[in-house]
């Protein structure tokens, strides 16, 4: 019985993705046109929303990924910290951007939405803002890997912040819950939960979301393989300045 | 420990005015606010909580750089590191310290800066009650940012971008207790909110940052 552990070692790592990645990116790409193309053309308009309702099936699935985003770099970050994987923290690493974007696509189509629907961009609604939050976290933690040269103190401290990030993301979604609640009513019209949307949309959607839950493995492993080569690289280039 | 705490406010009192420079600086914020809103007394008196905590906030952030910086450029946090004394117990001491430079000064200055925003006189009382809760979070989480932040050449501006989203729980509360003060309703809600997120601040950050500095030392 192989361990879980084993793909810890980049060089498994590498021969497992080198197979994967291929099938990974083509049923992200088949699933995520299948979910868009079914939701944009096959479905009906919604009686009120007209033809915006559409936007759904971009908006919640992003949303759901760069929340989910968060969670697996705060489990790769654990990993790292608790038994040294380096695939670990370079997989956090490479899921950050993919994370933040997912974000802004997510801040961005909600806003598209909004002006039609709401009659605004931006509303300081508790979920638009604690979106904004997990922009702010994402830019903090990308800013501090860039910032340090050594890659395993950017790992480690990385990693901590990762963790205290995550217990103050969560503090500042129930403050903000609780803010707005005191200064007006909460959104009346926000996106009902996914139980009460009709079967229509609803499979769609899923579809939709799959093909997003792919992609966003296709990307982390991409770029969690890029990662692995940049260090290979590195350590090949001091090799040969040791040599030289 | 003790020692150090006394050492850390003998530094920050005498070395070149690190003491008073936070106090200006909320002075100045609170000054700039009626020229950038205009004068009008409800106006202000509407926005004086939010910006009484933003001022305080900000006035916490600029000092934050000095609890650990100087310490690391001279080799005396490796010192201090090596200590028989725990290092989170070290970074709870000058959290501590710094609180006491800044934190308490803000507390202290905040209703007289009030009385400029036209703050409402029942909000006074919960205004001093919540910073006085508050401030120790912002030393204690800006210890833990500054700690983060202390190895690197440029960490200020970086320090204040890992530091301010993490004070979006404290604002919140404290702001929204003053406000609540303010128009006579109940606050207790949000007063223990924040002073659970001060006592889990105090109690666990340390311990985060103190990891922080072992990998910055290493």
């Amino acid at each position: 019985m192989a361990s879980l552990w084993e793909w810890a070692n980049p060089r498994k790592f590498m021969t497992w993705t080198d197979k994967a990645l291929p099938v990974i990116s083509i049923f992200a790409a088949v699933l995520f046109l299948a979910g868009l193309v079914w939701g944009f053309f096959f479905t009906p308009d919604d009686y009120r929303q007209g033809a915006t309702v559409k936007i759904f099936y971009i908006h919640v699935p992003s949303a759901m990924i760069a929340i989910n985003a968060w969670l697996m770099m705060l489990v790769a970050s654990l990993i790292w910290l608790i038994r040294r994987h380096h695939v670990s923290v370079l997989a956090a690493k490479a899921a950050a951007p993919v994370g933040m974007v997912m974000t802004l696509i997510a801040l961005a189509s909600g806003a598209i939405w909004g002006k039609p629907m709401w009659g605004t961009y931006w509303e300081w609604d508790p979920r638009l803002t604690s979106f904004l939050i997990l922009f702010l976290f994402y830019v903090g933690y990308l800013a501090l890997w860039e910032a340090i040269e050594d890659p395993d103190t950017a790992a480690d401290l990385t990693s901590v912040l990762c963790l205290v990030g995550s217990v103050f993301a969560v503090l500042s979604r129930y403050a903000v819950n609780f803010w707005n609640q005191g200064l007006h009513q909460g959104a009346s019209l926000s996106l009902d939960k996914a139980e009460n949307v009709a079967d229509v949309f609803w499979y769609p959607a899923l579809v939709a979301l799959a093909g997003f839950v792919l992609l966003f493995l296709a990307l982390v492993i991409l770029r969690t393989r890029t990662e692995i080569r940049a260090r290979r690289l590195h350590a090949i280039e001091m090799r040969e300045r040791v040599q030289g | 420990m003790i020692r150090l705490l006394m050492r850390d406010l003998i530094l920050a009192l005498r070395a070149g005015g690190g003491f008073g420079l936070g106090l200006g600086f909320f002075l100045i914020l609170v000054t700039l606010v009626p020229f950038g809103v205009g004068p009008n007394s409800e106006r202000l008196a509407a926005i004086a909580p939010g910006v009484l905590w933003v001022g305080a906030l900000l006035a916490c952030l600029l000092s934050l750089d000095r609890i650990f910086a100087l310490d690391y450029e001279d080799g005396s946090l490796d010192l201090l590191a090596t200590a028989p004394v725990p290092l989170e117990g070290l970074v709870a001491m000058k959290a501590l310290a710094h609180w006491i430079t800044t934190g308490l000064p803000l507390v202290i200055a905040a209703p007289m800066l009030g009385v400029l925003l036209h703050l409402d006189g029942a909000a006074y009382t919960w205004l001093i009650v919540t910073l006085l809760i508050g401030t120790p979070a912002l030393s204690f989480i800006g210890a833990f940012g500054a700690a983060i932040t202390v190895g690197l050449k440029r960490g200020g501006l970086l320090m204040s971008l890992l530091v301010l989203p993490l004070y979006i729980p404290t604002l919140i509360f404290g702001a929204e207790v003053v406000r609540r003060g303010a128009q006579g309703f109940d606050v207790m809600t949000p007063l223990l909110m924040q002073g659970g997120i001060s006592a889990g601040a105090i109690a666990l950050l340390p311990f985060a940052a103190a990891a922080a500095i072992r990998i910055s030392l290493r």
